[in-house]
């Protein structure tokens, strides 16, 4: 088993600016991401020879591809919850790597903002409940099944609420000005701690900030062979580790689990820095962009992706680590928090942008010296996880 | 000897002051405050929680469940038998609603006794429970209580010995309801009083003392129903019934509790009677049973842990506005939160041993019990990953800490903000779920907890019930 490391390269990205896109349909959406896409790799529509879609809500199959008429070729959609874009790259990559097409094509799009409902809407109808169920389950709101892990590490380390907020409203205000950085975003405000601490609870302990943004959007790569990559572009962006990691309801069901920490981030990243020949992830990564759904969220994958020692992230937040002039800077486009989180486009719009950090052309959010960059998506939640970590370089 | 052998009662946490009602119309109160089913209770969960009590207390098998309600969920589908599936009775006990009569509960009750005398039962539980609505503004409003009672009847350990009963039919209307009524229609009540109550009770009791030959002096208390504290004290004086012989309607506590109010009052009685004492006990509603008990040397031990008192003070005050939401009295904003779907029915037929009664599973291999959140049983061990190697785990009755929370203000609920969390049961497993009952602000980790059966929520004709952690309440 040699994995996937310097197999496949992306040579193209397309990316929609995101948020409350009113007037645009998925098949706006998937157009303009595509089309940038293609323009970024110079090739032509007819030019891919596989292409996967990535949604959670906004269409059953590979039919949702079907605004860019793509010419009878092998479409495929996928879903893994909000780890879903990272699917759809997944499939594309191990297509090619597999020897089975040249050049494939990863979409990923939600619209959220359809169904008229805040928030990420649920099951619809009978018998469509996401787990198999009958549905009689507690209904319970996303923000609630993070705010767990957040009740749990102010209390197990001894974090008194107040203060938690505090540390926590630092990682918003980070994300908020990166996000300000970024006209793709779907935020772009500047916001202060006064303001996270003091905006209406959501779901206790966590406020409106310590939330993500619902929105749409849609984001695209093309893949093609490592060896044929420089055919389409001189600064290819290489793959290095391609790690999903699932669990079975461990944590939800057994008392050992502790929900301080998520076990699929950190068995995930674990194998995606082995597959990537990656030692020491806080010093050999460039920039990483990690799945703050919730500001709790984006400290625990600090830990659990070993950027931080465990139970010590609380120190390398207050000393800026992870800001755009940090030592790791973390979510350099603004995030799930400001960027937003169409669920099913999210792991690609990640891929965007370190593919346009580990290019130089980040612009003013442009990172130093950039070599390897990482992903990270977290479906489900704490105690039922689905953990997507990637890592790419400039470099074979 | 055939008689009572256990007695369970469940008052829900929520009480509305009078005051409160009355302020809300500008009107008069007639003081104390009343027990109001919280937002996701009927007369099923507080059913299934007296008799849970009750079968607690008198430990035991039941080999036959009556409910009696005149407020039941559905006009055609069984409760008593929603009520035995929760409280995890054998499949041959013997189910039976009795209904649309405030005497259903000691209708109920006396055919529970014959059934015990006859040897066609050992042991059956009657437990009454009521949810009546007043219209707003109207008396019945401020009357009115929710709560509800399990007696068992049996021959062995009897803590209280029927020694006679007696009763008449009176179709006379002073209370009623039509199938399209939501709230309980009244006569005029000097009317009631002198023309039905008084003499219908009178008249019941007096056949009572006649046919065994007694009189009303004979008994250490009288228990006995009424629509209000002022027609029950109006009986006494009727009667000239000595104060200390007559058991308090519990009207200032709770108000008054429908098919539950005669055996709430009883097991008042029963927490301080002595061995020996005689009760009268009367149930009124389109006429009259009145039963004559004899308490036992098994009250002694009956009575080490209270039944009622340490349940009629109510924990937890509402608004009016709370009060009328939970009601539907008046339509509130609903959810910007998608809808719920209808539940799939064979989905829950699937999962309904986990549903009734929160039976999960333990691993024959490991010991592990576990439990899915979604009532799915499990196949594979979460702990050892062993195949079909589990026996059923029951966790209803497991006691349970709090492992972590949250206090949610997004999750469509009639009474936010909605409280879940992560619960740790002793002898192990964990469940995600909903806490209902809390003080907010003492909700906190490691919070002790126990299960209680609660509607999750109404969809397309169906109530859909499931478990809920709730703090101990000691």
């Amino acid at each position: 088993m040699d994995g996937i490391k310097d197999k496949v390269a992306i040579v193209g990205m397309g990316c929609t600016k995101f948020g409350e896109r009113w007037d645009k349909g998925v098949e706006d959406l998937v157009v303009e991401a595509a089309y940038e896409a293609f323009e970024d790799a110079g090739i032509e529509p007819k030019d891919i020879q596989a292409a996967w879609i990535g949604t959670v809500f906004s269409g059953l199959s590979a039919i949702t591809l079907s605004p860019l008429q793509l010419q009878y070729i092998p479409m495929t959609r996928v879903e893994n919850m909000c780890a879903t874009g990272s699917e759809a790259l997944r499939a594309a990559s191990y297509a090619v790597a597999a020897g089975v097409c040249d050049v494939a094509l990863a979409v990923g799009v939600e619209k959220l903002k359809d169904s008229g409902a805040t928030g990420v809407k649920g099951p619809s109808i009978v018998g469509d409940n996401q787990d198999g169920s009958s549905g009689i389950g507690p209904s319970y709101s996303a923000p609630a099944s993070f705010a767990y892990l957040a009740t749990r590490y102010f209390h197990d380390y001894n974090i008194p609420p107040e203060e938690g907020k505090r540390l926590l409203a630092q990682i918003a205000v980070k994300n908020h000005h990166n996000g300000s950085l970024n006209p793709k975003a779907h935020f772009q405000n500047e916001i202060t701690i006064e303001q996270v601490v003091n905006a209406p609870i959501i779901a206790w302990p966590l406020g409106l900030f310590d939330c993500c943004g619902v929105s749409d959007g849609a984001s695209v790569a093309v893949v093609t062979r490592a060896d044929m990559a420089k055919h389409f572009r001189d600064d290819p962006i290489y793959i290095k580790g391609l790690q999903i990691n699932v669990g079975a309801r461990q944590g939800a069901m057994r008392q050992d689990y502790d929900f301080v920490h998520i076990e699929e981030n950190v068995l995930g990243s674990q194998k995606a820095y082995a597959e990537a020949g990656i030692k020491d992830p806080r010093k050999e990564l460039s920039c990483a962009e990690v799945h703050d759904c919730f500001s709790i969220h984006e400290l625990i994958v600090y830990e659990d992706l070993g950027f931080s020692p465990r139970g010590r992230a609380r120190e390398d937040i207050e000393a800026g680590t992870f800001s755009l002039e940090g030592e790791l800077p973390v979510n350099t486009d603004g995030g799930l928090k400001c960027f937003g989180h169409p669920l099913g486009a999210s792991g690609l719009r990640m891929m965007y942008e370190v593919y346009k950090q580990l290019q130089g052309k980040a612009g003013p959010r442009q990172v130093k010296n950039p070599c390897l960059g990482l992903t990270h998506n977290l479906g489900g939640n704490a105690g039922t996880g689905i953990c997507s970590c990637f890592i790419v370089g400039n470099e074979k | 000897m055939v008689g009572i052998t256990s007695i369970g009662v469940y008052l829900p946490i929520y009480r509305l002051n009078r005051d409160e009602i009355a302020r809300m119309w500008a009107g008069r109160s007639t003081a104390g405050v009343k027990a109001v089913a919280g937002y996701d209770e009927d007369t099923v969960t507080m059913a299934v929680a007296a008799t849970l009590d009750c079968l607690e207390r008198g430990g035991g098998r039941a080999d036959g469940l009556s409910l009696a309600t005149t407020t039941a969920p559905y006009k055609e589908k069984q409760s008593a038998a929603i009520v035995a599936a929760a409280a995890d009775l054998s499949d041959e006990c013997h189910t039976a609603d009795f209904t649309d009569s405030l005497r259903a509960s000691t209708i109920a009750l006396k055919l529970a006794i014959n059934a015990v005398k006859a040897g066609s039962a050992e042991s059956v539980i009657v437990t009454a429970s009521d949810c009546r609505m007043g219209a707003a503004k109207g008396a019945l409003e401020q009357t009115l209580g929710d709560g509800a009672a399990a007696v068992m009847v049996g021959s062995e350990k009897v803590i209280a010995e029927v020694k006679g009963s007696y009763s008449i039919y009176n179709d006379f209307t002073d209370l009623w309801r039509t199938e399209d009524d939501r709230f309980v229609r009244a006569a005029e009540q000097r009317f009631v009083d002198e023309a039905g109550y008084i003499p219908t009770v009178q008249s019941a009791i007096s056949g009572l003392m006649k046919k065994y030959n007694l009189a009303t002096s004979d008994f250490n208390k009288i228990v006995y129903s009424a629509s209000d504290a002022r027609q029950h004290a109006g009986l006494a004086r009727r009667m000239k019934l000595d104060k200390a012989q007559v058991q308090g309607p519990l009207y200032n506590e709770i108000g008054n509790t429908g098919t539950a109010a005669a055996l709430l009052m009883l097991a008042e009685a029963l927490e301080v009677a002595k061995a020996g004492d005689r009760i009268l006990f009367v149930g009124y509603g389109d006429g009259c049973d009145a039963f004559i008990f004899r308490v036992t040397d098994e009250i002694t031990k009956f009575q080490e842990k209270p039944v009622i008192s340490d349940k009629l003070a109510g924990k937890i005050p509402i608004t009016y506005g709370q009060y009328a939401t939970w009601r539907n009295l008046v339509s509130a904003e609903a959810s910007t939160l998608p809808e719920r779907p209808p539940l799939s029915l064979p989905g829950r037929w699937r999962e309904r041993r986990a549903i009734s009664a929160l039976y999960g599973a333990k691993c024959k291999k490991c010991g592990t019990p576990q439990i899915s959140q979604i009532g799915q049983t499990p196949r594979v061990c979460v702990n050892c990953q062993a195949k079909d190697e589990f026996e059923p785990y029951k966790f209803a009755d497991k006691k349970a800490t709090l492992f972590s929370y949250t206090i949610d203000q997004l999750q469509p609920t009639l009474n936010p903000p909605a409280v879940n969390g992560v619960i740790d049961f002793e002898g192990g497993g964990r469940l995600i779920c909903e806490l209902t009952d809390c003080d907010l602000d003492k909700v906190a980790v490691g919070m002790k907890l126990e299960m209680t059966f609660r509607k999750m929520f109404y969809s397309r004709g169906i109530h859909n019930y499931f478990w809920k952690a709730k703090p101990v309440t000691d």
